[in-house]
């Protein structure tokens, strides 16, 4: 009984809780920031370098006033500091009102967390707060052109000068570096101990004349990645984070995080395949699609994403409850990405020739050839069942 | 609704998978094979069923059950799916008692379902008629007869038919062949007159049997649900059946899975072991990554029973084409990494290759399941 009466309390706080949302919502969320994202350019990032409208600068810092751009964080990090329960509900009254999230950023998705997990109280006070206000953009800097799929093999140099860090050598694919103002980054500390010994994690500045970018041109006709180089770049001593030769345990646990955001690209707000390929081509006499032959393929796609976003929904309970294991984030990132390949796949097909069209923001085609970066970014659909083999399945190395 | 198990479900899933480790293993399969089993089924298994409350899990507790919902019937299935367990499980406890509980009048409920919640009466579901399942495709005649009626008719593929105490069958009672309108679904005891069963043997050696309907005389409260209006209550309760065997087939695809795993972590060729070998690991995470999808949308479908039955088709229709596909695939690659030794009868992996063929093809296979999936998105 007195279970029950626990129960009720608690759900009529959440009730409460939701009106209080709702109405803040309602009053604070600008007109033009519920209306759906038509192409990139919808996007907030932040950062210092970013131009952006006045309702959209309006609803970020409205939110982050309430710390609700990172809602499970820490009030004293700039979060909102609900409770899961709390920020579910808050989603999905955004979501009723079809709210934009007001802020994109690999410092809420990536740095956030391990800076969280293995940040000084001083490295979290330094950089979470602006991170959740949108003010600095960050970027990864992981990969290097030697070291791709085999990460531990990078080499850039990080030397200790006393009073600082000196940084020299080459990242490679590094999001948005161009547009960013902080990177993280790995880079050896230690050239003696074994390759996943000597790597450390830390935070560089990138307003400093030691640090350019170069973006690259991909197919898509877009260039979301960058060449970044350190040429005597300096850092502050006390931007490490974890211990010192002990970056290779951050780097994997952000890992997880940037995988679990890839996989889960894929399955967001997006047009159903089955209604855009009717509405592309019609239907037959029966009611059916068109044409049989993909209609089969969407079918069995939109079955899989089913499956799959109940595969998320429910590796996220599991964690919850402390059940479940953490390498199940390479099987979202490798299905993910494998299923946003196939969507796309049979977006092309749906469009026929007018999708082969070139040169507008919003073309299918270079949304289509992006989708191929999704299962070789954040580690290969190759690597993920790799560690699928060597964590979950326990299969001896040859 | 949390995607986990609660912890009611949890340990009705722990004793499951004890007890029939124990007493329903895989060996009980091959012994009722191989002895020629006239029930196909071990009636002690059954009764241990029964008294742990299993028979009467969707029966509702004014009718003598433990009515614990689909999530907790799935978590049984599941477990008899990775034993391979062969019992009127599916047919008795899941299909009947749902046809009952939902549409049953007071008097056919209090005449069935305490039976059927103490182990004491079997029934079975005759539907199809064809090569291919199709329900709403009935040849079957119901004609009126005095207050009652009077049914002709061949069902094919019935399943546990032969260890039926009851029957229920689908039959025309007005409209043609293939019409939605006018199929009702009848209550029929075993002992009509009229009523021939006949066993067939299936490739996965468990019990299906042709029932052939020679004018066979029921009264007017035989009729279960609405005369003309049946096959809404059909699909109902198909789809709980659906929903059971794709619990079934997620259970029988891990247990594929953990084999396979397991032996090529012995098998050594060329010197190493052949797990350490980069063409079967990827192919078994590719597996396990199925797998793990698989159990997420059984879990959704069995949920959306509980939550929602009017609303659980489409969920029942994904789950029952992806895990048709995903048992499959478990059981084909099974076959192949235990190479020579999984093309033997010795081996169980072949006996799960034949069962997840038959439980791909009951009451619907991927392809149906797919073909309605895209039907109800409207495309």
């Amino acid at each position: 009984m007195l279970d029950n009466v626990d129960k009720g309390e608690i759900m009529s706080d959440l009730e409460s809780f939701r009106h209080e949302v709702r109405d803040w919502l309602e009053a604070s969320c600008p007109e033009e920031m519920r209306q759906p994202m038509e192409s990139e350019a919808d996007a907030v990032w932040g950062g210092k370098k970013g131009q952006y409208s006045k309702p959209q600068l309006l609803w970020l810092e409205r939110m982050a006033s309430k710390g609700w751009t990172v809602p499970e964080w820490p009030t004293e990090y700039g979060g909102g500091g609900l409770t899961k329960e709390e920020a579910k509900v808050l989603r999905s009254e955004m979501q009723r009102i079809k709210a934009r999230s007001p802020l994109q950023s690999f410092g809420i998705w990536m740095l956030g967390p391990a800076l969280l997990k293995y940040g000084t109280h001083e490295q979290k006070l330094e950089h979470l707060p602006p991170i959740a206000r949108g003010e600095i953009r960050w970027a990864q800097g992981y990969s290097e052109p030697n070291a791709g799929s085999d990460l531990a093999a990078l080499m850039t140099k990080c030397e200790d000068k006393g009073d600082h860090y000196l940084i020299n050598g080459q990242k490679i694919w590094t999001s948005y570096a161009d547009q960013a103002d902080w990177i993280f980054a790995l880079v050896r500390t230690d050239f003696e101990a074994k390759k996943h010994e000597g790597i450390s994690f830390i935070l560089v500045d990138m307003d400093q004349p030691g640090v350019t970018t170069k973006p690259i041109k991909l197919i898509s006709g877009k260039s979301p990645f960058c060449e970044t180089f350190f040429d005597d770049a300096k850092a502050d001593k006390r931007q490490v984070v974890g211990e010192l030769n002990k970056g290779w345990s951050v780097a994997k646990y952000l890992l997880t995080h940037e995988r679990e955001m890839i996989g889960g690209m894929g399955s967001g707000a997006m047009r159903p395949a089955g209604d855009v390929a009717v509405q592309m081509l019609g239907k037959d006499e029966n009611g059916r699609l068109a044409d049989p032959f993909l209609r089969t393929d969407v079918v069995r796609m939109e079955i899989d994403g089913l499956a799959f976003m109940s595969t998320m929904e429910r590796v996220a309970d599991e964690a919850k409850a402390g059940q479940g294991t953490g390498a199940n984030s390479s099987v979202l990132k490798y299905y993910g990405t494998e299923l946003n390949k196939r969507r796309l796949e049979l977006m092309m097909d749906s469009a026929g020739q007018d999708g082969l069209e070139w040169g507008a923001d919003d073309d299918v085609a270079a949304s289509w050839l992006r989708t191929k970066g999704n299962s070789i970014e954040g580690g290969t659909s190759e690597v993920q069942l790799n560690i699928i083999s060597k964590r979950i399945l326990e299969l001896p190395s040859a | 609704m949390a995607m986990v198990l609660n912890e009611e479900a949890g340990m009705l899933k722990d004793a499951a998978r004890g007890f029939l480790a124990d007493s329903a293993p895989v060996a009980q399969l091959r012994k009722l094979r191989d002895t020629d089993s006239a029930d196909g089924f071990d009636r002690k298994t059954w009764a241990a069923m029964a008294e742990m409350g299993w028979t009467s899990v969707l029966v509702p507790e004014d009718q003598g059950g433990v009515e614990m919902g689909h999530v907790a019937a799935g978590v049984i299935a599941e477990e008899m799916g990775r034993t391979l367990t062969a019992s009127p499980f599916l047919s008795t406890a899941i299909m009947g008692a749902t046809a009952l509980t939902r549409f049953g009048s007071d008097g056919q409920k209090s005449e069935w379902l305490p039976r059927i919640a103490a182990g004491e009466a079997i029934t079975a579901i005759a539907v199809d008629e064809g090569r291919k399942h199709n329900p709403s495709s009935v040849a079957t005649k119901a004609e009126r007869s005095g207050n009652g009626f009077k049914l002709s008719g061949r069902k094919s593929f019935v399943v546990e038919g032969h260890v039926a105490d009851m029957m229920i069958v689908s039959a025309r009672t007005a409209g043609s062949e293939a019409e939605a309108e006018g199929v009702s679904l009848f209550l029929v005891p075993i002992d009509a007159a009229g009523l021939t069963v006949d066993r067939i043997k299936t490739v996965d050696s468990r019990n299906f049997a042709t029932v052939t309907l020679d004018g066979v005389e029921v009264t007017a409260d035989a009729v279960l649900g609405e005369v003309d209006g049946g096959l809404a209550a059909l699909e109902a309760v198909l789809d709980a059946g659906r929903a059971g065997l794709s619990a079934e087939m997620s259970g029988s695809a891990q247990q594929c899975l953990e084999s396979t795993v397991g032996y090529i972590k012995e098998r050594k060729q060329f010197g190493q072991i052949i797990g350490s070998f980069q063409a079967l690991q990827h192919r078994a995470a590719h597996l396990y990554s199925e797998v793990e999808l698989g159990k997420s949308i059984v879990l959704k479908a069995l949920q959306t029973l509980d939550a929602a039955p009017d609303h659980a088709a489409m969920m029942v229709s994904a789950a029952k084409s992806k895990l048709g596909q995903v048992a499959q695939l478990a059981a084909q690659e099974g076959v192949q990494m235990h190479g020579g030794m999984g093309m033997t009868d010795e081996f169980d992996i072949g006996f799960f290759m034949k069962r997840v063929r038959v439980a791909e093809a009951l009451y619907g296979d991927a392809n149906y399941h797919a073909e309605k999936f895209a039907r109800m998105r409207n495309y």
